[in-house]
């Protein structure tokens, strides 16, 4: 089974962001590979071992995307390719499934693409289903677990009520959700292999995109700052805080 | 006048709550001629409430197609229908399927999807949260359509009598859509109130120490009635509890009318999930948590200590 995984290279999640004038700041922040991607790559990697194949990891991002890739290659991945282009800073979704899309064709044929069900950063949740429809693949998104098997993949999707059983031919986009599976640890000798593990580095010229094709459409007229909650009491627990709370219950009505 | 479209999910015979808070902002939008598009098994049925929500016209079809086959089938649809009557906007609610289909028919279209917004000013402008909900995003929504997906809760629904005209969809669906196939829906059984619906949350955070302390959280939820348990993403990436939990900025936004949060640090990836409660009370062993700068009541201390004394008080104080 040839797989392609998308990740991402983002701030990193817990150290506070920042804004670089209208933008999430990227370039020079402190980065790691996206929390979500990393149930990708294993999602990848356990299905090459079951079927076969190649698992290639396919990023768009500023120089940087390079170590999220590499962190994939360590975790066992086999090779990788990053989009690095200045037309593509502040792209939005819809951009980066276009320019994805593109890397994905270019670097090989897939059975089967993986996505994570939306950025830590921006969360639109939305590129893999326009990556999907650039590609021409049905999609399997909110994935809990899945079997993969010669030519199919059968997946348990999130719903709101719980979780529908959905099955599709081969070849398929799917999206998976965090808890589908526990991502392995790099393991030393994996981050030295990784090192001799072939990168492409590609433009949007090497694309075939020229710079109107990933033109940003979302024009930020304005920002502010929200209206912020007030604090209230904060007290410490000298053993009656059961009790106050339990009060707060009874007159906010709810017991 | 502009065409403004929302895109109405069903589901067991019931309009998504979601379509008709964005029907109600959308029919107080100037310049808006507001109808709505459902697709599949009980579309027909909703017409009353979108009607009656300020849908003027529903392109409808119960067309199995369109529940059987995950994204694909909805999509073509709803792009010939755009082709066909040019709406201006289109409105989404950012829920499993609807996002599905906005991300394919952003890609069809060629326009772009502006996501969890939270706020509409006008046909060209709409708003989003960064940072936890503390930085508000006005963006100049472009493309043609303007496609917007917006987080549940934004707005409330509130009915303003209508009625709407019915206009049957008849699309050709290929084979070649047909492909993602729904074989069996499970319905988790939930004692007690949906998520998103529950008049008081409780949370649970890395504060708990343990996949296993979440039972006292459902203990308590017992305790109080009418109460729903939900998580933060950490405990949901370590496996703890499943992320039809999660609550935050990815997962469910909640809009309780209590929301108590135990051993919850208060990420902003959480807040924006919670931060729309009534009242708050936040129990933390670290007084610098973040979360109790939200919180209307906040209790520095164990929570695993603190929980089960909570449950006894509750319990004494109902009788």
């Amino acid at each position: 089974m040839n797989i392609a995984v998308c990740v991402k290279h983002i701030p990193d999640p817990n150290l506070p962001g920042e804004l670089d004038g209208e933008r999430l700041k990227r370039e020079g922040v402190q980065g790691v590979l996206d929390p979500g991607d990393e149930f990708g790559v294993e999602a990848g990697l356990q299905l090459k071992e079951a079927h076969g194949g190649e698992v290639t990891l396919v990023s768009m991002g500023p120089a940087s995307a390079l170590e999220a890739v590499r962190r994939g290659l360590s975790m066992g991945a086999d090779k990788g390719v990053v989009v690095t282009d200045d037309a593509l800073r502040g792209a939005d979704a819809l951009t980066t499934a276009r320019v994805l899309a593109a890397a994905i064709s270019k670097a090989g044929e897939f059975d089967l693409v993986i996505a994570g069900v939306e950025s830590t950063d921006g969360y639109t949740g939305t590129m893999p289903s326009s990556l999907a429809e650039f590609l021409g693949l049905p999609q399997l998104t909110y994935v809990k677990s899945l079997e993969g098997a010669e030519g199919s993949i059968k997946v348990n999707r999130q719903t709101a009520e719980g979780y529908h059983v959905v099955e599709s031919p081969l070849p398929a986009l799917i999206s998976v959700t965090a808890g589908v599976n526990e991502p392995r640890y790099a393991s030393f000798k994996g981050i030295m292999a990784a090192k001799k593990k072939p990168v492409e580095q590609w433009s949007l010229t090497d694309l075939e995109l020229s710079g109107e094709d990933v033109t940003v459409n979302q024009r930020v007229s304005g920002i502010g700052k929200a209206e912020e909650r007030q604090a209230g009491e904060v007290v410490e627990d000298d053993g009656t805080g059961a009790a106050r709370i339990a009060d707060f219950l009874k007159e906010a009505k709810v017991i | 006048m502009a065409k403004v479209w929302v895109f109405a999910e069903v589901h067991n015979g019931k309009v998504d709550s979601t379509a008709l808070e964005i029907l109600t902002r959308a029919r107080d939008l100037e310049g808006a001629e507001v109808e709505a598009v459902a697709l599949g098994p009980g579309a027909t049925d909703a017409v009353g409430p979108l009607g009656e929500h300020g849908a003027a016209v529903v392109y409808a079809s119960d067309d199995e197609v369109f529940g059987d086959y995950v994204a694909q089938p909805a999509t073509e649809a709803l792009y010939q229908l755009v082709q066909e009557h040019s709406p201006e906007l289109v409105l989404f609610a950012a829920n499993y399927d609807s996002r599905d289909i906005a991300g394919r028919l952003s890609a069809r279209t060629g326009s772009t999807l502006m996501s969890n917004v939270s706020a509409i000013h006008d046909l060209n402008t709409a708003q989003h949260a960064m940072f936890g909900g503390s930085t508000l995003v006005d963006v100049t929504l472009e493309g043609s359509p303007k496609l917007v997906l917006v987080r549940p809760k934004s707005f409330e629904a509130s009915p303003s009598g209508g009625q709407a005209e019915v206009a049957k969809v008849d699309v050709a669906i290929g084979e070649e859509l047909k492909k993602a196939k729904r074989l069996e829906r499970h319905e988790e059984a939930t004692t007690g109130p949906k998520l998103e619906e529950a008049p008081v949350v409780i949370s649970g955070g890395r504060g708990l120490q343990d996949a296993g302390n979440f039972e006292l959280l459902d203990q308590l939820a017992s305790a109080i009635g009418n109460t729903a348990v939900g998580a933060t993403r950490a405990v949901v990436d370590s496996g703890w509890v499943p992320y039809a939990m999660q609550i935050g900025q990815t997962g469910t936004t909640v809009k309780p009318n209590v929301y108590l949060a135990f051993g919850i640090s208060g990420a902003t990836q959480h807040i924006v999930g919670m931060k729309g409660a009534k009242k708050i009370v936040a129990i933390n062993k670290d007084e610098e948590a973040p979360i109790f700068q939200i919180a209307d009541l906040g209790i520095v201390g164990d929570a695993l200590k603190l929980l089960p004394q909570l449950i006894e008080e509750v319990k004494s104080r109902k009788g």
